[in-house]
């Protein structure tokens, strides 16, 4: 942390020159002590976290093997457990979140970056992270009452007038449903995707722009052309933070999607997502094997997450260190 | 004027303004999500609520009061679990630890924080439910004190070693102690920050309901002690919107917006106490 030479903690010359007793008896060695329990404690509740998680799974791994991964039957009666349709339902709805919010998201990011002044941008930017605050199950209950009768109502026959050659588009429109669960997870991811990726853009040095425009660039060629492609790497870094938001997220899908576990080319059609199968039948479920199934759904979509989390720090990290790097120091 | 250049600089006004209007429209969401809540929750909202029992289906004018009574129990739990883990934890990152300690505590911190929220739940069963065999408020609080342990300590720390290094020197000087430089000076400096952190932490677990549905449960009835299942406004939200009972529609848009106008308002006071503090240090 000390980037300077003076005398700071971390155990500089004046820890070492006293006395183990002196430090003691200002409790510094008392304090070191017990902030370091809780520190530890921290790693030690991840990694008890995983073992649980690995534990937890351990019959359907070995009754099923890969083929849990593979088969599209889930039958609690019969004992029989395939994740399939779950997470084809998890990657489905993300894919029509991230369809929506991507656009829009990064758009605004750009609007607020680039064009707002900056007392306008860091208002909306402030309304953006209250947006953010709104817990999953206002989004859900919304959902319910907003989203699924406009879609049964308004939106979903319009898709089927229009676009109904398309599989895409095929069979009765309920409401509930992969499309209206990717709507509503749009709604929600759209305001991480404005705030990392406006930070990143304002971390894009000053002269790349000022150099495109003085080569007679317009403002949006200067912003397109220029400004994204520099911030490309933490731009897609914000988008893989949302997605592993979206694949995580629980109420607001379980709320909207329609639970029930088929695969279906369909996004008119209900579905299952592996977080909204765990929220729904996790407490009814009977058995060691019914439980642990829905457990290793868990480890799954906790992999998953660490995955994508994992790199979208790492680009986001890069970009700005790019930024400040050659930045006008 | 050419026509390329006339084409060029239609092209920029009209996608410049076309990022107003996506601007305009994740704005006009959180507006919207507030005016239908104040809309629908307003009408149905009265002071039953507040003071009554859920009624029985098809009976009018029943309350959440137990979910209220349920929740803060729920966040006093996780409060005491979250805040003393993640602030110590942080002062020990800031101040006491070594490169190589500090990567790892971090990294574990971010991955407890990346993970989703229903997993969460799943450990805390697991942990706090199973070996007792029920479901209990503790089991609940558990959980969710264990989402606020990542949030406290990552920004904690970051507050914490904003504070100006001739600060400490000046306590160094003086010849305090290591402990004593902590406690006098760097933690009061820095307290308008932590106190944000904690404040953002707690709202953010004040709206979990995922890692609640298998660990606190829900109760009809009020829940005494800390050993029973107990309601919640999150969870009595999710289970009263997907029922099929008009009467329980209205009693779960009205504990919506208790619940949101609680979660906003405790953003906006702490962002408010944020912001002074970065205005007095300017001056």
């Amino acid at each position: 942390m000390a980037t300077t030479t003076t005398i700071v903690p971390s155990g500089g010359p004046v820890a070492g020159s006293r006395s183990f007793l002196s430090r003691l008896r200002d409790g510094d060695e008392i304090a070191r002590l017990i902030t370091f329990l809780f520190a530890a404690s921290v790693v030690l509740i991840t990694a008890l976290l995983v073992y649980e998680l690995w534990q937890g799974s351990a019959l359907p791994r070995h009754q099923f093997g890969l083929n849990f991964f593979r088969t599209s039957v889930w039958d609690p009666v019969f004992d029989q457990f395939g994740a399939l349709p779950f997470i084809y339902g998890t990657l489905v709805t993300s894919a029509v979140a991230l369809l929506i919010a991507v656009p829009l998201g990064i758009g605004a990011a750009i609007f607020l970056a680039e064009l707002a002044p900056l007392r306008l941008s860091d208002t909306l930017e402030f309304f953006i992270d209250l947006l953010a605050a709104v817990p999953s199950v206002i989004y859900g209950l919304l959902g319910i009452f907003i989203v699924v009768p406009l879609m049964r109502n308004g939106i979903q026959p319009q898709l089927k007038q229009y676009l109904g050659f398309l599989p895409l588009f095929k069979g009765p429109a309920y409401g509930l449903g992969f499309l209206t669960a990717g709507v509503v997870l749009a709604i929600m991811i759209i305001p991480y995707i404005i705030s990392v990726s406006r930070e990143i853009l304002l971390s894009v040095p000053r002269d790349q722009r000022e150099a495109a425009l003085a080569l007679g660039s317009t403002r949006w060629e200067s912003t397109w052309k220029v400004v994204v492609p520099f911030a490309r790497t933490g731009i897609i870094g914000s988008v893989f933070l949302a997605l592993a938001r979206a694949l995580g997220e629980t109420m607001a899908v379980t709320m909207v999607i329609g639970n029930t576990p088929v695969i279906s080319p369909s996004l008119l059609s209900p579905g299952d997502s592996i977080a909204s199968v765990i929220a729904s039948q996790f407490k009814e479920a009977t058995g060691e094997l019914y439980t642990q199934s829905l457990i290793e759904l868990g480890l799954v979509l906790f992999l998953l997450t660490f995955i994508l989390n994992g790199l979208a720090r790492l680009m986001i990290v890069i970009t700005s260190q790019r930024g400040s790097g050659t930045g006008l120091a | 004027m050419s026509a390329r250049l006339r084409w060029r600089k239609f092209v920029s006004a009209f996608m410049l303004s076309m990022t107003g209007v996506c601007a305009v429209v994740a704005v006009c969401v959180l507006f919207f999500i507030l005016g239908y809540l104040v809309y629908h929750g307003g009408t149905s909202i009265s002071w039953n609520f507040f003071t009554r029992l859920p009624a029985p289906v098809g009976e009018p004018g029943g309350g959440m009061a137990n979910a209220i009574v349920g929740s803060a129990k729920l966040l006093f739990l996780a409060t005491l679990i979250g805040v003393p883990v993640g602030f110590f934890g942080a002062i020990y990152l800031a101040e006491f630890s070594g490169t190589a300690t500090a990567f790892i505590v971090r990294y574990a911190a971010d991955l407890l924080n990346g993970v989703p929220s229903i997993v969460i739940g799943i450990f805390a069963y697991s942990l706090a439910v199973l070996p007792f065999k029920h479901f209990s408020t503790f089991a609940g609080g558990f959980a969710l004190g264990l989402m606020m342990i990542p949030i406290t300590l990552r920004s904690t720390e970051e507050f914490l070693r904003s504070v100006p290094i001739s600060l400490r020197e000046g306590a160094m000087a003086l010849g305090a102690g290591k402990w004593k430089t902590i406690a006098t000076v760097i933690v009061p400096s820095a307290y308008r920050g932590i106190l944000t952190t904690i404040l953002l932490a707690f709202a953010r677990v004040a709206g979990e309901t995922a890692p609640l549905l298998f660990t606190a449960l829900g109760n009809r009835f009020w829940s005494p002690g800390w050993s029973q299942p107990t309601a919640s406004l999150p969870v009595a939200i999710y289970n009263y919107a997907i029922s099929p009972y008009e009467d329980w529609h209205r009693q779960a848009w009205a504990a919506g917006l208790v619940l949101l106008a609680l979660i906003l308002i405790i953003n906006i006071v702490a962002r408010g106490i944020l912001a002074r503090s970065v205005s007095v240090s300017r001056s």
